[in-house]
């Protein structure tokens, strides 16, 4: 199972056991970790998942679709060059190991 | 204080968000939710889309996970309805009997749909959608049907519908009023959608719906339609509306009027009393302060939001800028704003490219896009209608126009014209 380390807004560490196939937005929502919104459900309709994409096998994570790269222009928190979508980043074995940081504000 | 006691009543989206925000602002007394349905907190939107197909799994709608409000020590009182209200004495009765006291009483009693009132309305396959409980017999109906027939061309009946046709059933929608979601919708956008629903293959009838049902064996067979036509269908669902669920509050003597009537801090005519989400009626900053129920999920998690920020002390009039979507086949429909006062529609982007957004405007005033596969439209928009940045229909229209831009800061407001 791809483990996914969050790091919380209070810098509290937060390490989950995914499944394959599952997003990250589903793995947070799944392990309490409020901090990741989704008030969409994952439809790519609200941008309230949004993380920072901060250490492990980034590479192995899809690139942002061109829907998705437009919308991280209107997260709440800034965006940086690792600003994903959750939603949109399907665990894998090859992402065993990821470190994604959490905003503080998803509104 | 920690003594006090909020009694959340309905484990909705907005009620088991309020619960949430209530422990997120700090409220340290003890909060008891109330739902009349068996099941945790779950999301409903999927519950006519990708639930229906397996695509979304039953484990995958629950809102939080079952341990979260043990975590956050939330009592959840399940499959027990709150069944009356004595504002005086402070407290609620529940379904079960037990009687529960409370400080403050969030009311987020949510909506019902409206039933049919016509013959054969009640033969066996007439289906309506809104609790997990009905989407689980219609996914168990839906792979076995051969005709399906909606009647109501609203979002969730057009969901159901786009659903059906996806699994490649014969499927008609009847819509009584000559165009989809009028009051929702502007007119150019409403045509589209049938446009695009028809070439996948769904059938739409404006301007007609229901006159009655029949069938054999108590089993639904056919639709036949005001104008005397009929319609063969083994499946039929009926999304006509829903009315909010008020009579408890109406039983108690708080002002009922289509929805809970509130302030714009979402309180009640009970000082004590509050509600959210589809059961509230409340002044409406983005209708001109006009009372409305908006039923969606943006509304119940804002509304609850703001209910438990005023619990917490912190009292702001609500006023949240109202949004919606509806994923319908491959059609991702969002809404921003509303339509109030809106007498200019101006389109940006691609209609025969299925991609595209309708700016509504009143006057020179941006009220309400309408976008279709343009999520990022949907969320600049939202962001112009919050943060007020003026945006003109004849701005839209300039060369070089970069709405990203203009909403994400990245552009000077736009330059007036001489």
């Amino acid at each position: 199972m791809p483990k996914v380390t969050f790091i919380r807004p209070n810098g509290e560490t937060t390490v989950v056991d995914g499944a394959d196939g599952t997003s990250i937005m589903q793995t947070a929502v799944s392990a309490g970790i409020t901090e990741v919104v989704a008030e969409c459900g994952g439809t790519l309709a609200c941008a309230t998942c949004h993380v920072y994409v901060h250490d492990g096998p980034i590479d192995a994570l899809p690139e942002a679709s061109g829907d998705e790269e437009e919308m991280l222009d209107f997260t709440a928190c800034p965006r940086e060059p690792t600003s994903r979508l959750s939603c949109q980043l399907p665990l894998s074995p090859q992402t065993d190991g990821l470190v994604v940081r959490v905003p503080p504000e998803q509104y | 204080m920690s003594n006090r006691t909020v009694v959340v009543a309905g484990a909705g989206q907005a009620g088991s968000q309020a619960a949430a925000s209530l422990r997120d602002e700090g409220f340290q007394g003890r909060i008891v939710l109330v739902g009349a349905e068996r099941h945790a907190p779950y999301q409903r939107p999927p519950l006519s889309k990708g639930y229906l197909t397996g695509k979304v799994p039953p484990e995958r709608l629950a809102l939080r996970p079952p341990s979260f409000y043990d975590n956050i020590d939330v009592e959840l009182r399940l499959g027990t309805p709150v069944t009356s209200i004595d504002v005086d004495a402070r407290s609620v009765g529940l379904g079960s009997g037990d009687r529960l006291e409370y400080h403050d009483l969030v009311l987020a009693l949510g909506a019902r749909n409206r039933g049919l009132p016509i013959d054969g309305a009640d033969l066996d396959g007439v289906l309506t959608l809104r609790s997990l409980a009905d989407a689980e017999e219609v996914r168990r109906r839906l792979p076995a049907a051969s005709s399906v027939v909606v009647i109501g061309g609203g979002f969730i009946g057009l969901e159901i519908a786009a659903t059906a046709v996806g699994l490649g059933i014969a499927t008609t929608v009847f819509e009584i009023a000559e165009q989809l979601m009028a009051r929702v919708l502007s007119p150019g956008t409403a045509s589209f959608l049938v446009e695009a629903h028809r070439r996948r293959g769904m059938r739409i009838d404006l301007g007609t719906s229901a006159a009655t049902m029949t069938g054999t064996h108590g089993q639904v067979r056919a639709v036949w339609t005001l104008d005397g036509r009929s319609v063969p269908a083994d499946l039929v669902l009926v999304g006509i509306g829903a009315v909010p669920n008020t009579e408890v509050a109406a039983e108690a003597g708080l002002l009922v009027d289509n929805g809970i009537v509130t302030d714009p801090h979402l309180r009640t005519s009970d000082p004590h009393v509050w509600a959210i989400g589809d059961c509230a009626s409340f002044p409406c900053a983005y209708a001109d302060g006009r009372q409305m129920r908006l039923e969606s999920v943006q509304n119940a998690v804002a509304q609850a939001r703001a209910v438990a920020a005023a619990l917490a002390g912190r009292a702001e009039h609500f006023r949240a800028v109202p949004w919606f979507w509806s994923d319908q086949a491959d059609l991702k429909i969002q809404i921003a704003g509303l339509p109030t006062g809106r007498d200019t529609v101006v389109m940006y982007g691609e209609a025969e490219q299925e991609r595209f957004s309708a700016f509504c405007f009143a006057g020179d005033r941006l009220v309400g896009v309408e976008s279709v596969n343009r999520p990022a439209d949907h969320l600049a928009a939202r962001r112009l209608l919050e943060l007020g940045i003026p945006l003109r229909p004849v701005d839209l229209t300039r060369p070089g126009f970069d709405l990203r831009a203009l909403a994400s800061g990245r552009s000077a407001p736009v330059a007036p014209t001489s």
